[in-house]
């Protein structure tokens, strides 16, 4: 073959590359089957199951107390925002008032996991751009609010502190000194990751206009949380339907209109910011009372339809359950935010090269379980 | 002209990020005191684990190699995996009264997702959870745990006074 020939072989037919399901910047077992043209990308078919567990169907046969610990299970980094949403569905559906306190207490700890997570993002998007520096220094701060959790929950992933009509067990005393104490840290930590990534001169040539979505198009693919936001959606479920203490605290919804890799970026970056704020004006300011109401060892909603939904670190998380009045659920559907997320990878990544591929990825921040549930 | 300029300036503004980043690295380079790694495995003696962490679910006994359980089977109903398995027998105390006693209490800790339910409705607080978290084993038959002690017995009202 003379070399014309080749050339326009490479140009014009389709190749097919499978991403995933082992592949480190996947982050968990998502296929992609990407058809490339040359080294562009023409379509991506995101291939889900290899991590489907049943979790909707397991449902079925636990009772209220019980589901609780699967939705752990989904986005293990928001475990314990969606342990949230289920313990708010059955309060809402029996009408059971908590107290004050427990309100506090949850949205504290929900802030908390959303730095977590948001660091943890923050070391694994490094690493998909080829900075491996930053994944320690995430993890450096990410371990301070473990050990929050741990001393006051027992778990340091998978908190399992929720329970219907409260929490688990009263907060540990050394609680709030360590949020104290963990403020101030973070604050003086926080400026390093722009100083490490946001202005590194890679970071900014690989994600700046890489990967752009518009505002229709995330609203018409469902896509939430810091990804939507990034493209004007204003999106944030604390702010437009307060639930817990989110009507107590004064914050900002973390708006960008640019819509590309960088802005998503940026997004979370800013959210970090206003979490360290609802903190301070929480921490001080947690009111006495129980810990958690009285409720009868048996929980059974009475007959209807039921949809919560709550603000987990990668956006919008909904649970709906039908109930016939027994105490076991006829039918739960878990609204994941990453499954909505992933299905806008198309629009993004399309058009660009296959190493951009992997930055828009990493900028999407997707959980596989989540996905898959 | 324009076009060398503007290539130098780029290549300034990079080479300043890149010197950004690597004074953050540089800082934490010669200033040791601020690493916080662990050095877990030679640390084993001196790691403190904070109390509430669950790592394992024991039965705790006193020093008559007593424990608390009454074999209700609360937890076992409770648990949404099927972890625990109660078995309990059917004894005769002197003045002929039947009795429930405890057998044996298996713990399945492969099937343990540790959500802390049992420990919350057991009625008598029988059980509870360690700070245990080495739990690699070559066989999986050792993940089969059985929790109470043998020829323990329950504690009785009158000795718990």
């Amino acid at each position: 073959m003379t070399e014309e020939i080749v050339q326009h072989d490479i140009e014009q037919e389709e190749y097919l590359l499978n991403m995933g399901p082992q592949h480190p910047s996947t982050h968990g077992v998502l296929r992609l089957l990407i058809s490339l043209k040359g080294e562009t990308v023409a379509n991506i078919e995101p291939h889900c199951g290899y991590i489907h567990r049943g979790i909707e169907k397991m449902c079925e046969k636990l009772t209220y107390q019980q589901i609780i610990h699967l939705t752990d299970r989904l986005d293990y980094l928001s475990a314990h925002i969606n342990n949230e949403a289920v313990c708010l569905l059955v309060e809402d559906a029996l009408q059971i008032e908590v107290p004050e306190r427990v309100k506090y207490i949850r949205t504290i700890i929900s802030e908390l996991s959303r730095l977590a997570s948001h660091e943890l993002w923050w070391c694994a998007f490094g690493m998909d751009m080829g900075a491996l520096t930053t994944y320690f220094y995430g993890l450096r701060d990410r371990e301070k609010i473990l050990d929050i959790f741990e001393e006051t929950t027992g778990g340091r992933l998978l908190q399992s502190y929720n329970c219907p009509g409260g929490l688990m067990n009263d907060i540990h005393p050394n609680f709030q000194k360590r949020i104290k104490e963990f403020i101030p840290y973070f604050r003086k930590k926080l400026p390093e990751y722009d100083e490490l990534l946001t202005g590194n001169v890679i970071m900014q040539e690989r994600t700046k206009g890489i990967g752009p979505i518009s505002k229709e198009d995330v609203i018409s693919w469902g896509v939430t949380g810091p990804s939507g936001r990034g493209s004007g959606f204003a999106c944030d479920v604390r702010k437009h339907h307060p639930y817990s203490a989110y009507d107590k605290v004064q914050f900002e919804e973390i708006l960008f209109t640019e819509g590309d890799s960088l802005a998503r970026y940026k997004v979370r970056i800013a959210e970090m910011w206003e979490s360290l704020k609802i903190l301070e004006q929480l921490v001080d300011n947690i009111p006495e009372g129980d810990y958690a109401v009285k409720m009868k060892p048996i929980i059974k909603l009475p007959e209807g339809e039921y949809y919560q939904r709550v603000e987990a670190c990668r956006g919008e998380f909904g649970v709906y359950v039908i109930s016939s009045g027994e105490k076991y659920p006829v039918r739960v559907k878990l609204r994941s935010p990453n499954f909505s997320n992933l299905s806008a990878l198309n629009r993004m990544a399309a058009g660009f090269k296959i190493a951009d591929l992997v930055a828009v990825g990493g900028s999407l921040d997707l959980v596989i379980p989540d996905i898959d549930r | 002209m324009n076009s060398i300029i503007k290539y130098l300036k780029d290549l300034f503004g990079g080479i300043k990020t890149l010197l950004t980043g690597m004074m953050v690295t540089g800082y934490y380079f010669v200033h040791p005191k601020e690493i916080v790694t662990q050095q877990y495995p030679e640390n084993r003696k001196t790691l403190v684990m904070l109390d509430r962490f669950k790592g394992e679910l024991v039965m705790p006994h006193d020093e008559n190699n007593q424990h608390k359980c009454t074999a209700c089977s609360i937890c076992e109903i409770n648990c949404p995996n099927g972890t625990i398995e109660v078995i309990s027998k059917q004894t005769e105390t002197e003045d002929g009264k039947k009795k429930k006693e405890l057998d044996t209490y298996i713990y399945k800790l492969g099937m343990c997702t540790f959500c802390g339910l049992c420990v919350k409705v057991c009625p008598q607080d029988a059980i509870e959870f360690s700070n245990e978290f080495e739990h690699a084993v070559f066989d999986k038959e050792k993940l089969t745990k059985t929790l109470n002690h043998p020829g323990s017995s329950l504690k009785s009202k009158q000795t718990a006074q």
